[in-house]
C-alpha cells in the first residue's frame, strides 16, 4: 500500500514536471492546444475482433499520470471528429462524431458531412450513446444504430516511444538513440474514444479509407 | 427510446437558449465546431513541420496540405538524413514527402490493418504497430533498410501493458 502510494505520487510528479516539456505521436507538436482538452495524443484504425468491422480510436489529453486521471474529463464544447475519406481525394465523405454531455458520449454518423473542412456542426441524429467510464471502473459499453460500439473515457496509452531520445535525434544533438530505449510513455493514461464500426457503413467501395481526426472547438 | 427523445429535447432546448444562430432549412438552432487539433499518421507534424508552423500543420484540412507543405517536408527530410537517395518503399525525397504531406491514415476495408508487417504497408494503425521504427527506417534506413543503423530503431518495441483482443481494445489505465 505504501508502497503503491509512493510510486503513484513519484508517478504524479514526473507526469506534472514532464507535462511541460513532453507531448505523444501528436502530443508533441499542437502548441496551440498543449494540455487542452483538444489536444489529440494519437489516432488508430484497425479491423475489430469481428472483421467485418473497423475501430476508430482517438486519444486526446495525453501524460495523464494516474492520479490525475480520475479529474480528466472530455470537454462538453469539443466535437472528437473521425474524418473518412472513401475515394481518395482526401476530403472527407463521411464523419463519425462524439461530443460528451451530462456523464455520456454521444455519437453522430457515420454520415456525410454538411460541409467538408474546418468548420464542422454535429450532424443528423445521435447513433449511439454511453456513460462515460470513469477512472477506476470496469469499461462502459453500449450498442447503437446499425451496431456501431462506443466506449469512452480513461485507458492506458497505448503509444510506446522514446521521445526524449527522438527529439535530441532530430535536434541534432544525439547521435543516435539509446539501448534499451525509455518509453516515455509508460505509467500514463489518456481519455479515449473508440468507435468500431461495421465496414458496411463506410462505402468504402475502393476497399480503403482515408482516416484523420480533429478536435473541433464550440465557436 | 423515450430516455433519448427527452435528452435530445432537452438538449436542443438548451441549445435554443444559448445559440442565435439558426438554420435556414428547418429553424432549428445551427452550433458550429472549429478545428484546433488534427492528426493522422503518427509523428509527422513532429518530425517534419518547423516549430514555427505546427499549429498551422494541424489546422490546414488534408486537401490543402501537400500543396502547402511538400517541399518543405522535402528539405526537412534532406536535413535529416542528407544521403537519402530512396527508402524500403523505393520512394525517392519527392515522392516519399509528396506521400506524407498529405496526412491521412489509409485503412484497409478487406484485408490486414497494420502500419507495416514486413508485408502489408500502410493499410491502418493497429495498437502494437512499432510506428516510429517504420517511420525511422523509412527516413533514415536506405533503400534496404540497412543504413544508418543507430538511427532506425528507438529500441522500445512494445507498450508497457497488454492489449485487450476484443472492445475497447486499449488496456485499462494505469
Amino acid at each position: 500500500m505504501k508502497l503503491k502510494r509512493v510510486l503513484t505520487i513519484g508517478l504524479a510528479s514526473a507526469g506534472i514536471i514532464t507535462a511541460g516539456i513532453l507531448f505523444a505521436a501528436d502530443h508533441i507538436d499542437s502548441p496551440a492546444v498543449t494540455n487542452q482538452s483538444t489536444d489529440i495524443t494519437d489516432i488508430y484504425v484497425f479491423r475489430g475482433q469481428d472483421q467485418n468491422n473497423l475501430v476508430f480510436v482517438a486519444n486526446t489529453q495525453g501524460l495523464l499520470a494516474p492520479g490525475a486521471t480520475a479529474a480528466a474529463a472530455f470537454d462538453n464544447n469539443t466535437v472528437i471528429e473521425f474524418n473518412i475519406d472513401n475515394n481518395g481525394d482526401a476530403v472527407e465523405d463521411l464523419v463519425i462524431q462524439g461530443i460528451s454531455s451530462g456523464g455520456k458520449m454521444r455519437i453522430y454518423g457515420p454520415i456525410k458531412p454538411s460541409e467538408t473542412g474546418n468548420r464542422s456542426r454535429l450532424e443528423g441524429n445521435p447513433t449511439a450513446e454511453v456513460a462515460i467510464t470513469p477512472y477506476g471502473s470496469s469499461p462502459s459499453i453500449a450498442t447503437g444504430v446499425g451496431g456501431i460500439k462506443v466506449f469512452a473515457g480513461p485507458r492506458d496509452d497505448p503509444f510506446f516511444f522514446d521521445l526524449n531520445q527522438f527529439k535530441k535525434v532530430i535536434a541534432g544533438t544525439a547521435p543516435s538513440f539509446n539501448k534499451p530505449g525509455d518509453d516515455s510513455f509508460k505509467g500514463t493514461n489518456v481519455l479515449s474514444l473508440v468507435v468500431e464500426v461495421p465496414k458496411s457503413l463506410l462505402n468504402a467501395t475502393t476497399g480503403k479509407v482515408n482516416v484523420w481526426v480533429e478536435t473541433k472547438k464550440k465557436i | 427510446m423515450k430516455k433519448n427523445i427527452l435528452s435530445i429535447i432537452s438538449f436542443l432546448t438548451v441549445s435554443v437558449v444559448l445559440f442565435s444562430a439558426c438554420d435556414k432549412d428547418d429553424g432549428k438552432p445551427v452550433v458550429y465546431y472549429q478545428t484546433q487539433d488534427q492528426m493522422a499518421r503518427p509523428a509527422i507534424n513532429t518530425v517534419f513541420v518547423d516549430a514555427a508552423e505546427k499549429d498551422v500543420f494541424n489546422t490546414t484540412t488534408p486537401s490543402a496540405q501537400g500543396a502547402a507543405f511538400a517541399m518543405k517536408f522535402k528539405n526537412k527530410l534532406l536535413a535529416l538524413n542528407p544521403g537519402y537517395t530512396t527508402n524500403l518503399l523505393g520512394l525517392d525525397a519527392t515522392a516519399f514527402t509528396n506521400v506524407l504531406a498529405t496526412d491521412v491514415l489509409t485503412g484497409s476495408t478487406t484485408g490486414v490493418t497494420t502500419f507495416y508487417d514486413g508485408t502489408n504497408v500502410l493499410t491502418g494503425r493497429a495498437l502494437a504497430d512499432d510506428v516510429i521504427d517504420v517511420e525511422l527506417i523509412l527516413i533514415f534506413g536506405g533503400p534496404m533498410a540497412t543504413m544508418n543503423p543507430g538511427l532506425t530503431s528507438d529500441n522500445v518495441g512494445t507498450n508497457d501493458k497488454a492489449f485487450l483482443t476484443s472492445f475497447p481494445y486499449l488496456a485499462t489505465p494505469h
